[in-house]
């Protein structure tokens, strides 16, 4: 018998106490110590309730447990084997309590389709995928359901580009399938560039299959008879289980001339990117897989009607494809009711920042921000106060407190004035400047434009030039209307996605926390702390007790102060590196 | 039947066919959206619309962003507002932004007054730049014909069109990203090692100053103060029908004699023409022509055909560097340029009992490979070059200017002689057909011995890029092709690279219209009606000539009689062929 | 390998695959047949998941444990990397994360040799798709 105890940061937080170390005592006093152990685990993933402890075998899930329960739990459920009430989770709705940790799947805010694969199978055995249904969404698309029927069920499943731009799978099939060409190509979008996010990668190294077999699909669907993977050269294992998993899959007559005996071929190839982030733009991957120099060219032409090599072109990312064979298999009802209306299905997320458990995460469509933050993310690192969420990566947006209840959909983040992006999601606490966020952004937005179209080329720099300003204390009130007005022409005159979504860190940021622009510009503070020189560290007479400690330790000797006297610090020369703050032990160090 | 389509453009309607730009439709009911990224000069191939400068950005009715009108195509029901004030914002700001990254040199720069950037900023009435901080800076790049001066380069791309697509040379593209995007030759080396033409096409359309010809003006002025030099002048067939677009006039006004009287005004001690020289070539080439063409009609296996005409310095560095394999296919005459240098350096030198180094060989061309040909050392003697200096028609019209000549007044002169007599043959040479239409008037009846009763051959003239003719020899049939361009010059060479080409002369000029749309032309600003109307003039010159036939020129009979003997003589070799070079090494490491 | 040439085949070859698994799992003597599966994707080796392989199937070998040691693709939690998955016929999965060598001793000691869980166990808080309604 075990007694797993949440040992996550945020039950640690909301508990007064160690559980566990009561539970040993409890079990120590019953002489049960030898048989039954406490073992601590990671977060369970429903903070709100914590702590949690579970009872194994029987999956007993006891919520908000704190140290004196721990004999009760000793007493009555396991040397009784009486469960105990007063800690069962009560069903709000239903006022009846649920003891049994199966029936409580509803807490478990994540749902794995995307990532149905990985971390459970060996990728670089394609056994393991077929074990688990693989290919066979592939063998009804080629033996029942044929072009128009699977096109039908992609649009009937509602799902939509998870690359970002959220176009319905469905419609751009159609589009590539009635646009006739002697040719046409099926293109993978593995070309992941949002600073943090690396679902794609995951899936590729975890999952190969799942991809492969969504390509062949798709070419099927449209009527292609090759595939193109453009993949970041610097993914070096997603490329080799990649190129193992297409062996393999040739091998079994999966992928080749006359898949499974159907006649139709198809043959996927790999093109390596050098990872430009605005090849992660569909013209420009097309381009850039082409040979010319990665950048965009206008839409329409769409790569539907125009792409790989001027034929239709039908171009998905990897987390959009490994979705498909489940849709096939399980149908495109049972998908689109997971999730919203209008954005089914589910979002991988890569959760990152100021968050106890940062990882990979794939939730339905409308969970909130709250549950993904709070729930699943176990809340905010070290006890700190949330500030904002930042999704969409270098395109999206700042959310705050106020959209935390916002489910996350496509239109929702839209709305709010961020994006979904490719699912990259940093949480940021109150130390995070926002002035800074924003020009972090745009810093990465300025070195990956293409410098194809002028807004994008000198309008992001020249953002970015007055966001430095801002930071370094020299910002002025009118710099303010400048990043408005800047802002809202890149967006409305650049050429592609990129440029039109460049300035949103800087737009939400302003939107969210203007008054923290204000404070930069006229007060010329930084609350955050974060913008050097809008700070500076002052000593504290009253606690000051000349210990010397602080002078020491300061590394351009500027601090001055006889033993035992109050000791001073010379602003001109002090380079505000915060060692005599941390070296203090009489918290006579202040930043103001 | 076209489809058409109706749109609303600041609320007036307007019809199109179907595919038509919102630029386009615009200007239909002559609403003049600004452009400066996009060029299309109509009719002869050339189109360069990335959209990529979004000046011309206009608002579209339930369209969420402003959308670029050079690239937009119309939709039925489209209704557009090319001037609302979120657009002039817009369009502001773009500019405003461009002009925050360009150097304020404007008063000194080479484009003063025509640059397209400076006349949009004038257009929009931009007074203050709101948002100012760090500009790019480059190395000044100076090859023997170009300026690449790329501070000042907006990447509008236009050169990348041109030196890509239309020329399909490959020297110049888009390289870095971001804020250090600009245009270069590969791995940002200079272009002398790149396989730069110096055709100058990148030069022809460059709204701003950063490509520019390399200015030899001063040294013209300094060998015109120089008492000891003796100053000749030679002028390009092009050159007349385009130098007086610099002085107000329109295009297609000939100025023949305006510009001679100039340029005698300018102190040159003998005003001489490059058209002397053209007829020289017929004879040397066309004579060439002949000998290759008999030989492959009686039979001779190792005779190469068709002959390839070598006139344009531009052509001439293309095969060498895209197709030295075929460099014993070309005529190995010199280019009338060359041919004059040398006939002036040497002969009329003699004639005028100067030493060749004190006399001084000024050219006006359209042209800025020119630059560049007279630079080759195979055209030099003893260090001391063939041609001194070369000039381009913008060139010659700042030292008109600079000279206090009010151009538009001046009465008519001649060019002198020997070196300034010449044929409506030679005049032709400026055009796009021209030089194998001067060739076929004299083979035609040097082969047959006929008197040709017609001189205009209306069949090998025109603007598609690539023409093809058949001339009737009295029974005969010559087959002739025509390419202008070199992207169109390549897919010709690659026909006869496969052995696929049926043509027995091919006529070969690098840009687009031949001469008259010459990187050192006034500079056409994507109207190609200019370069249309030039094209008229040169026609209109031949046909007001008494002589229109190059071997009936009494000066080059005179020419032959005294000195040089026969055409395809000893001395004629020595003086007016060349031998060309694989230049591929030169930028491909093997 | 005979090729795959319909869906039909396809699903044989799944139930194939099942019922030797299964067998492999409900086999008579369940300290045998232990699979360890390891995370094995970029960042579980950036943190160190190719050490624990290595140990695994060291220490595995040495102590002659039957156990199959295999790799698998990114489990999400990069908060914990590297993890681990610990399959005991019969019973529920259980993943381990921060495991350093020291923890894939004890946990091939404990709970592989005598089915005692150890600390550091990550619980399960998704659902699968054949959970999902």
């Amino acid at each position: 018998m075990h007694l797993l105890v949440c040992g996550g940061s945020g039950c640690h937080a909301s508990a007064n106490g160690d559980i566990a170390k009561a539970l040993n005592e409890a079990l120590q006093l019953s002489g049960l110590n030898d048989e039954i152990q406490v073992v601590t685990t990671g977060c369970f993933g429903f903070c709100e309730k914590g702590p949690i402890v579970k009872v194994l075998p029987d999956n007993t899930f006891y919520v908000e447990v704190q140290p004196e329960d721990a004999e009760i739990i000793v007493q009555e459920h396991i040397i009784k084997g009486r469960k105990v009430e007063k800690l069962l989770y009560k069903d709000p709705e239903k006022d009846e309590k649920i003891s049994d940790s199966a029936k409580m799947d509803f807490y478990k805010k994540q749902i794995r389709i995307a990532l149905r694969n990985c971390g459970v199978i060996n990728p670089e055995n394609i056994d393991e995928y077929i074990a688990r249904e693989g290919y066979q969404a592939l063998g009804k698309v080629l033996g029942e359901l044929g072009d128009q029927k699977t096109i039908e069920t992609m649009k009937q499943s509602g799902l939509r580009g998870r690359g970002g731009g959220g176009f319905p799978t469905g419609l751009k099939w159609q589009f590539a399938n009635t646009n006739q060409s002697d040719e046409k190509y099926v293109v993978c979008n593995a070309d992941e560039g949002d600073p943090g996010a690396f679902m794609d990668r995951s899936i590729l190294e975890g999952d190969p299959h799942s991809v492969i077999e969504a390509m062949t699909i798709n070419g099927y669907a449209i009527g292609a008879n090759l595939g193109l993977v453009y993949i970041r050269a610097e993914y070096p294992l997603a490329i080799k289980r990649l190129k193992k998993a297409l062996e393999q899959a040739k091998e079994y007559g999966l992928l080749g001339k006359d898949v499974m005996g159907s006649g139709f071929d198809f043959d996927i190839q790999l093109r390596y990117g050098a990872g430009a982030f605005v090849c992660g733009e569909e013209t420009a991957l097309i381009h850039s897989m082409e040979g010319q120099r990665g950048e965009p060219t206008v839409k329409p032409p769409y790569p539907a009607e125009s792409g790989f090599r001027g034929k239709p072109t039908n171009v998905n990312n990897v987390e959009t494809f490994a979705n498909i064979p489940v849709i096939i298999n399980k149908g495109a009802d049972w998908f689109a009711k997971i999730g919203n209306k209008k954005s089914t299905g589910t979002k991988v997320f890569a959760l990152a920042g100021k968050v106890n458990n940062v990882g990979l995460i794939e939730v339905p469509m409308g969970t909130t921000l709250r549950e993904v933050i709070f729930d699943i993310g176990g809340g905010i690192k070290d006890g700190k106060k949330f500030k904002a969420v930042q999704t969409g990566g270098p395109s999206g947006g700042c959310l705050t407190e106020k959209h935390l209840d916002t489910p996350i959909d496509y239109d929702n983040l839209i709305e709010a004035g961020s994006m979904m992006g490719s699912g990259g999601m940093i949480v940021m606490d109150e130390d995070d400047c926002m002035v800074s966020v924003a020009k972090f952004y745009l810093d990465f937005t300025v070195e990956e434009s293409c410098g194809k179209c002028t807004p994008c080329r000198v309008g992001n720099k020249r953002l970015y030039e007055i966001l430095h300003k801002i930071t370094e204390g020299k910002g002025e009130p009118e710099d303010l209307d400048k990043l408005r007005n800047l802002s809202s022409v890149i967006k409305e005159t650049s050429l592609c996605g990129l440029g039109q979504t460049s300035p949103n860190p800087v737009v939400s940021t302003m939107e969210n926390f203007w008054e923290e622009y204000e404070q930069h510009v006229k007060e010329k503070k930084c609350a955050a702390g974060s913008c050097k020189n809008l700070m500076s560290y002052h000593i504290i007479e009253e606690n000051c007790v000349g210990c010397t400690a602080c002078a020491r330790k300061c590394p351009v000797n500027c601090i001055s102060g006889e033993k035992k006297q109050v000791h001073k610090i010379d602003q001109e020369l002090c380079i505000k590196c915060g060692n005599c703050m941390d070296v203090c032990k009489f918290n006579a160090v202040e930043i103001i | 039947m076209q489809e058409t389509i109706n749109i609303t453009i600041n609320k007036k309607p307007v019809e199109v066919e179907k595919g038509t730009t919102v630029y386009q439709a615009a200007r239909k009911i002559n609403i003049n959206i600004p452009v400066l990224c996009y060029m299309e000069l109509e009719d002869m191939g050339v189109k360069h619309n990335p959209g990529g400068c979004r000046v011309c950005v206009v608002e579209v009715e339930g369209v969420k962003n402003l959308m670029p009108s050079c690239v937009t195509k119309c939709w039925d029901g489209m209704n557009v507002k090319t001037n609302t004030a979120r657009v002039l914002n817009a369009r502001k700001t773009v500019v405003e932004l461009i002009l925050s990254d360009h150097p304020f040199d404007c008063l000194i720069c080479a484009k003063n007054g025509t640059c397209d950037l400076q006349k949009m900023a004038q257009d929009l009435g931009i007074r203050e730049i709101h948002y100012q901080g760090e500009q790019s800076t480059y190395r000044e790049d100076t090859s023997p014909a170009i300026i690449r001066e790329m501070d000042k380069c907006i990447n509008c791309r236009r050169c990348e069109t041109m030196c890509n697509d239309v020329q399909t040379v490959g020297a110049l593209s888009g390289i870095n990203r971001g804020f250090e995007a600009v245009v270069a030759p590969a791995f940002e080396q200079n272009l002398e090692h790149s396989p730069c033409t110096y055709c100058g096409q990148c030069v022809a359309v460059c709204p701003t100053g950063a490509l520019t010809e390399v200015d030899h003006s001063n040294h013209v002025l300094r060998a015109l103060a120089d008492p000891q030099k003796t100053v000749v002048v030679q002028t390009a067939p092009a050159v007349r029908a385009a130098l007086g677009e610099e002085f107000g006039m329109e295009a297609g006004t000939l100025v023949t004699g305006k510009m001679t009287r100039a340029l005698r005004d300018l102190g040159f001690d003998y005003v001489f023409d490059t058209d002397f020289a053209a007829d020289l070539t017929i004879m040397e080439e066309g004579t060439e022509l002949l000998d290759r063409l008999n030989k492959h009609l009686n039979g001779d296996k190792n005779v190469k055909l068709p002959i390839l005409t070598s006139c344009c310095p531009g052509w001439v560095s293309f095969f060498e560097h895209h197709f030295p394999e075929l460099k014993d296919i070309p005529s190995t005459a010199r280019s009338p340029q060359q041919m004059f240098g040398a006939v002036a350096k040497n002969y009329f030198a003699e004639k005028i009992n100067k030493n060749r180094k004190d006399l001084v060989v000024v050219s006006i061309m359209p042209c800025v490979a020119k630059k560049y040909e007279r630079s080759r050392e195979e055209f030099a003697n003893n260090g001391d070059s063939d041609v001194n200096y070369s000039i381009t028609t913008r060139e010659l019209s700042h030292l008109i200017k600079q000279a206090n000549i009010d151009f538009n007044t001046l009465e008519d002169d001649d060019f002198d002689k020997p070196l300034g007599e010449s044929t409506g043959a030679a005049v032709i040479f400026g055009t796009t057909g021209g030089v194998i239409e001067a060739a076929t008037r004299t083979a035609y009846e040097i082969h047959t011995g006929k008197n040709l009763e017609k001189v205009d051959f209306e069949e090998l003239r025109g603007m598609e890029g690539i023409r093809k003719a058949s001339v009737d020899f009295d029974g005969q049939e010559i087959k002739i092709g025509i390419a202008h361009g070199l992207g169109n010059a390549r897919k010709l060479l690659e026909n006869i690279k496969q052995g696929k080409s049926e043509f027995h002369a091919i006529e070969i000029m690098a840009c687009p219209g031949g001469c008259i749309g010459g990187g050192g032309q006034p500079l056409h600003h994507g109207d190609s009606s200019i370069i249309k109307a030039r094209q008229k003039a040169i026609y209109q010159e031949d046909a007001g000539k008494k002589i229109r036939k190059s071997h009936e020129n009494p000066f080059i009979k005179e020419l032959y009689e005294e000195y040089l003997g026969k055409p395809g003589s000893e001395k004629s070799h020595d003086l007016l062929h060349t031998h060309y070079f694989d230049r591929k090494k030169r930028w491909i490491k093997k | 390998m005979a090729k795959i040439k319909s869906l039909d085949d396809l699903k044989k070859m799944q139930s194939d695959l099942q019922s030797k698994i299964n067998i492999r799992e409900q086999g008579e003597n369940p300290e045998s047949h232990v699979q360890i599966k390891v995370a094995m994707a970029t960042c579980g080796i950036a943190s160190g998941a190719k050490e624990i392989m290595d140990f695994l199937i060291n220490a595995t070998g040495k102590r002659n444990l039957d156990v199959v040691v295999t790799q698998t693709g990114c489990m999400g939690y990069c908060h914990s990397e590297p993890t681990i998955e610990v399959n005991r016929p019969g019973e529920d999965p259980v993943i381990y994360g921060d495991v350093d060598v020291k923890k894939a001793d004890e946990i091939l000691e404990k709970h592989v040799k005598r089915g005692e869980l150890v600390d550091g166990i990550i619980p399960v808080t998704h659902k699968t798709i054949d959970e999902t309604k």
